[in-house]
């Protein structure tokens, strides 16, 4: 009775786990298959799993768009120069606060616990950038953020774990503090730093809230916004046509729709985070983890 | 590098002295360890403190012209004005209503999700399933939105299935619809993040001495018995601390999904605390009580952090700072 009991409980747990992985993939494949099936055949709403009519147009479409190119071009520069700066800093911060003879140590770690608690708010923070004149700037994408209280935690007590005789010997050697962090602690500390680069490095990617409040030209606009410029496109326009009855598409006798256009861009946009978190995905729960305890 | 330095090195680094001109040189001695921390401090002092600055606004009739030195005093004029405003106390409600949602649903499913993939014996599905329900947690939020809109509007995938189904005669704007944005909203927060926030709890359970499940096994257990009386009670402590602290950040919710899925017609329903306040300001051009909101914001959580910190600590003695 029990055997058969526990032997039910397990097919409906592995088929209610497959359920849920599969409603976490299926709009992601959803959109592939529409951005490479024809427009025009996408309207009929039939494609689900693959394209019926397999087609490279709509990417082709979008990587003619000037703008979108520039667009990825600014992305990939922000989050590559983002990151590394971003991740180099943070280590140098981290390394400073784990060393207990460091004369500001117990000062910084206030400084940086009651940040997290207490901020000025969107507003003065917003006139801050303005008027440091970081807007309409490539540099308001690097700079306000190149800090983040909660990877230098994540990285010190990840360096505060190292066994203290590593760095004592290398001290003992004669190695400065810039040697010690870069020749000792480095090397030691690779799956915590890889965590956090993935960390950093896909906040970057996916960010557009600070291209929409601090830049309003064009010329600085990123991937990100500009597949958000498309969604709130699409939305305004189903919200025009939401008294009529369904959902009219004005571009339609063109060959493309904004549909298509938008499951492209959407796709265009997630697959490099798709690409690289297969290859960091070992280190990150143990960073995750440090992070969660934290919190 | 000879014995006596040897000795020496780490003492003088450690032996505390107090004087003027032994900080100095402490200082002196520790200039990487300075060149390494100041310039980041710094900046954040800049970013993080500086702002406070601006909360003067929220007591002046701030008018960007004339900026924060020349802009007159009004008291707590701007406080009155929002505590007398009716779409403050609709945002507040939906501001909190959103995010004990997101706190109830996220926290039964990702522990209900740790327990059944706790009992999958097989490592290869396990794993599997752990992978792809990380995914979306790294996917921005556009993205989710832009995945959002594509299924829910009126020729989406749901509009399309209800329509084969005959549960609707026509296509309906499911996104207009203000009273299932909350739901909308919790449901999307719930499927990005669901598999991200078992991780703390596989490592738990991972945890656990597998003495206690042999026991159980002696004693003639089942499954179900070992997960009631070992596994959920194992769980909790974490869980109960876990559910305390996110307490404190109950007012904190964030403003991007509210901003994406929403829309003109769904307004009263979506527009959070953080969001009115770009509105007034940018919108309607009243500064100073947007800035009163965000100041009565940042307040408020942090009373909820300090409160809910004592209530952690008496509990447990786990304590956040």
């Amino acid at each position: 009775m029990t055997r058969y009991r526990e032997a039910t409980f397990d097919l409906f747990n592995y088929a209610l786990l497959a359920l849920l992985g599969f409603a976490t993939l299926y709009p992601f494949v959803n959109l592939l298959a529409i951005s490479l099936n024809d427009p025009l055949d996408t309207m009929r709403g039939e494609v689900y799993f693959w394209p019926n009519q397999f087609t490279w147009n709509n990417y082709q479409i979008i990587f003619q768009e000037n703008a979108l190119y520039m667009a990825a071009v600014r992305s990939v520069v922000r989050t590559l120069l983002g990151t590394f700066l971003s991740l180099v800093c943070t280590t140098m911060l981290a390394y400073t606060l784990s060393r207990r003879e460091f004369i500001l140590r117990k000062s910084i770690n206030l400084l940086m616990i009651i940040s997290m608690y207490v901020s000025g708010g969107i507003i003065p923070s917003y006139l801050l950038i303005k008027g440091l004149g970081l807007t309409n700037s490539f540099w308001v994408y690097i700079i306000p953020g190149l800090i983040g209280v909660f990877n230098v935690i994540i990285i010190r007590t990840a360096i505060e774990q190292l066994p203290e005789g590593l760095i004592e010997s290398a001290r003992l050697d004669g190695a400065s503090d810039f040697q010690v962090l870069f020749r000792v602690v480095i090397p030691c500390s690779i799956p915590v730093l890889a965590t956090i680069l993935l960390f950093i490095s896909v906040g970057h990617w996916n960010s557009w809230f600070d291209n929409y409040l601090y830049n309003t030209r064009d010329n600085l606009n990123l991937l990100q916004f500009e597949l958000m410029k498309v969604l709130l496109q699409s939305t305004s326009q189903m919200v025009n046509n939401a008294s009529s009855t369904g959902y009219v598409d004005s571009e339609a006798l063109s060959n493309v729709t904004p549909e298509a256009i938008r499951a492209t861009m959407t796709i265009v946009v997630t697959m490099p985070i798709l690409l690289v978190y297969p290859f960091l995905q070992k280190y990150f729960i143990k960073g995750a983890l440090i992070g969660a305890v934290k919190e | 590098m000879n014995l006596q330095e040897m000795q020496t090195t780490p003492t003088t680094r450690l032996a505390p002295k107090s004087g003027k001109k032994n900080v100095l040189r402490k200082l002196a001695a520790q200039y990487q360890l300075l060149l390494m921390s100041v310039p980041f401090v710094i900046l954040m002092f800049v970013f993080q403190y500086v702002p406070l600055w601006g909360w003067i606004m929220a007591f002046q009739n701030y008018s960007p012209g004339k900026g924060i030195w020349k802009s007159s005093f009004v008291g707590w004029d701007n406080f009155i004005t929002l505590f007398n405003d009716e779409r403050f106390f609709l945002v507040m409600r939906n501001t909190l209503v959103m995010s004990s949602m997101s706190l109830v649903t996220g926290f039964v499913g990702a522990i209900t999700l740790a327990l059944l993939l706790n009992e999958v014996r097989s490592t290869l599905f396990k794993r599997t399933i752990q992978t792809v329900t990380y995914i979306p947690h790294f996917v921005s939020m556009v993205v989710i939105a832009n995945i959002v809109i594509t299924f829910l509007s009126p020729d989406g995938f749901v509009n399309h299935m209800l329509l084969k189904l005959g549960w609707i005669d026509e296509t309906v704007f499911i996104m207009g619809k203000g009273e299932w944005f909350w739901l909308i909203n919790t449901t999307v927060g719930l499927w990005k993040e669901l598999g991200w926030s078992t991780i703390i709890y596989l490592a738990v359970l991972a945890g656990i001495n597998p003495d206690l499940y042999e026991a159980a096994d002696v004693d003639g257990a089942g499954r179900f018995h070992k997960m009631w009386h070992i596994s959920i009670p194992s769980i909790m402590p974490t869980a109960v601390i876990l559910l305390i602290l996110s307490l404190g950040s109950i007012i904190n919710i964030g403003y991007e999904s509210q901003f994406l899925l929403g829309n003109p017609l769904v307004l009263d329903y979506s527009e959070v605390l953080d969001l009115y306040a770009l509105n007034l300001s940018f919108g309607s051009g009243q500064y100073s009580v947007g800035v009163a909101l965000g100041i009565f914001k940042t307040i408020i959580s942090l009373a909820l952090v300090i409160g809910v910190n004592r209530l952690a600590n008496k509990l447990s003695g786990i304590r956040l700072f």
